[in-house]
């Protein structure tokens, strides 16, 4: 699917949008009260974090579905200077630019 | 719901706009470059254009591009998506004693359109839900000033993204902004020490099992490092209420 529209990734699309309307609505859907089991309420601990890092991981340190067998691959370096960036500064928008702004002069100008 | 006159013509919607103002800037361009990594990675205008108005949740379009793109089965996307969007429940706890009192279509519209910031400002502005008419309404106001900023930020910039991203050769990588700025978000989520251990937990192993079919790699990183973490709390006796600062 590059570049071409299909009405099957519509369609993933259009549930997505519901995924988003469940989840931020979820508690007040129903009219009555209602709470989460226990176990549900320690997975939201959890989840989240490890739902990231499951689709950002193989994106970084893999390519054509194996694991990459070199250091010269500009992903690894803008990744570990968005992350170092993070827990100096914070900011999702500063992260993405301290991360671009390694990758692209390795990706472009060396062909990492 | 912004696009009630009714509500736009009360004050307290322009005190929420005034609030949410100085945030749009960050908004907006995080919107920009979630239009371009999804024209940049593979996705068509069409299909850019449909998630930016419909989905209008940044990080789970992110995580659902790659998976997109990979031909995964709707049902892991979705799953992924309601992973990544877990915190908007725990969002919708807090939410439902300033909600109850409205009809229920307009609790669905009100919690789809109340994204990360908004719920912030407002929560902080309004720490209890009001007991008077009066008091409700000026809280509708409020929280749909700050609800409709971060809308028109956000959805401005993602379409200005989506058309800009033709003009860029695919050849700079610039889809890989995308990743990044998951990076800040997985960061901003690891703040105790299980949660750290989950995310990298859930990386090896999606990693480790990338050759599964259907991207279930992804399924079972989730699954592996929750039960993980959850025997981990156990069997040291940990509190993940008391260790959560979120």
């Amino acid at each position: 699917m590059r570049g071409e529209t299909d009405l099957w990734t519509l369609a993933v699309i259009a549930g997505l949008a519901a995924v988003t309307v469940l989840t931020r609505c979820f508690f007040f859907i129903l009219d009555r009260p209602w709470g989460l089991p226990e176990w549900a309420h320690r997975a939201l601990h959890y989840a989240p974090a490890a739902a990231l890092a499951a689709v950002i991981a193989p994106e970084i340190v893999m390519s054509n579905g194996q694991l990459i067998d070199t250091w010269q691959d500009a992903r690894l370096y803008a990744a570990a200077a968005g992350a170092a960036y993070y827990f100096w500064r914070r900011g999702v928008l500063g992260t993405m630019l301290a991360g671009m702004a390694v990758y692209l002069p390795l990706h472009l100008g060396l062909g990492w | 719901m912004f696009f009630s006159p009714a509500i736009r013509r009360r004050p307290a919607f322009r005190e929420g706009l005034r609030d949410m103002a100085p945030v749009a800037l960050g908004i907006g361009a995080w919107g920009l470059m979630t239009g371009v990594a999804m024209v940049k990675s593979g996705m068509s205008v069409v299909e850019a254009v449909a998630m930016t108005l419909l989905v209008y949740a940044g990080s789970s379009q992110l995580a659902a591009i790659p998976l997109l793109i990979a031909g995964a089965p709707a049902w892991v996307v979705l799953a992924t998506g309601f992973c990544v969007n877990l915190r908007f429940v725990v969002f919708s706890l807090h939410l439902r004693p300033y909600f109850m009192h409205l009809p229920r279509w307009r609790r669905l519209v009100q919690g789809y359109l109340t994204a990360d910031m908004s719920y912030a400002l407002f929560t902080r502005r309004f720490p209890v839900p009001a007991d008077t008419p009066e008091g409700r309404d000026a809280q509708e106001a409020y929280l749909n000033g700050g609800c409709y900023v971060t809308w028109c930020a956000w959805m401005g910039m993602s379409l200005v993204g989506v058309a800009l991203a033709n003009l860029i050769p695919q050849s700079w990588g610039l889809g890989f902004a995308g990743v990044l700025s998951l990076v800040a978000i997985v960061c901003s989520m690891a703040t105790t020490r299980l949660r750290i251990l989950s995310a990298l937990v859930a990386s090896a192993t999606a990693v480790a099992a990338y050759a599964l079919p259907l991207k279930l790699n992804i399924v079972a990183a989730i699954g592996v490092a929750v039960l993980l973490c959850f025997w981990l709390e156990r069997r040291l006796g940990l509190d993940p209420d008391a260790e959560d600062d979120a």
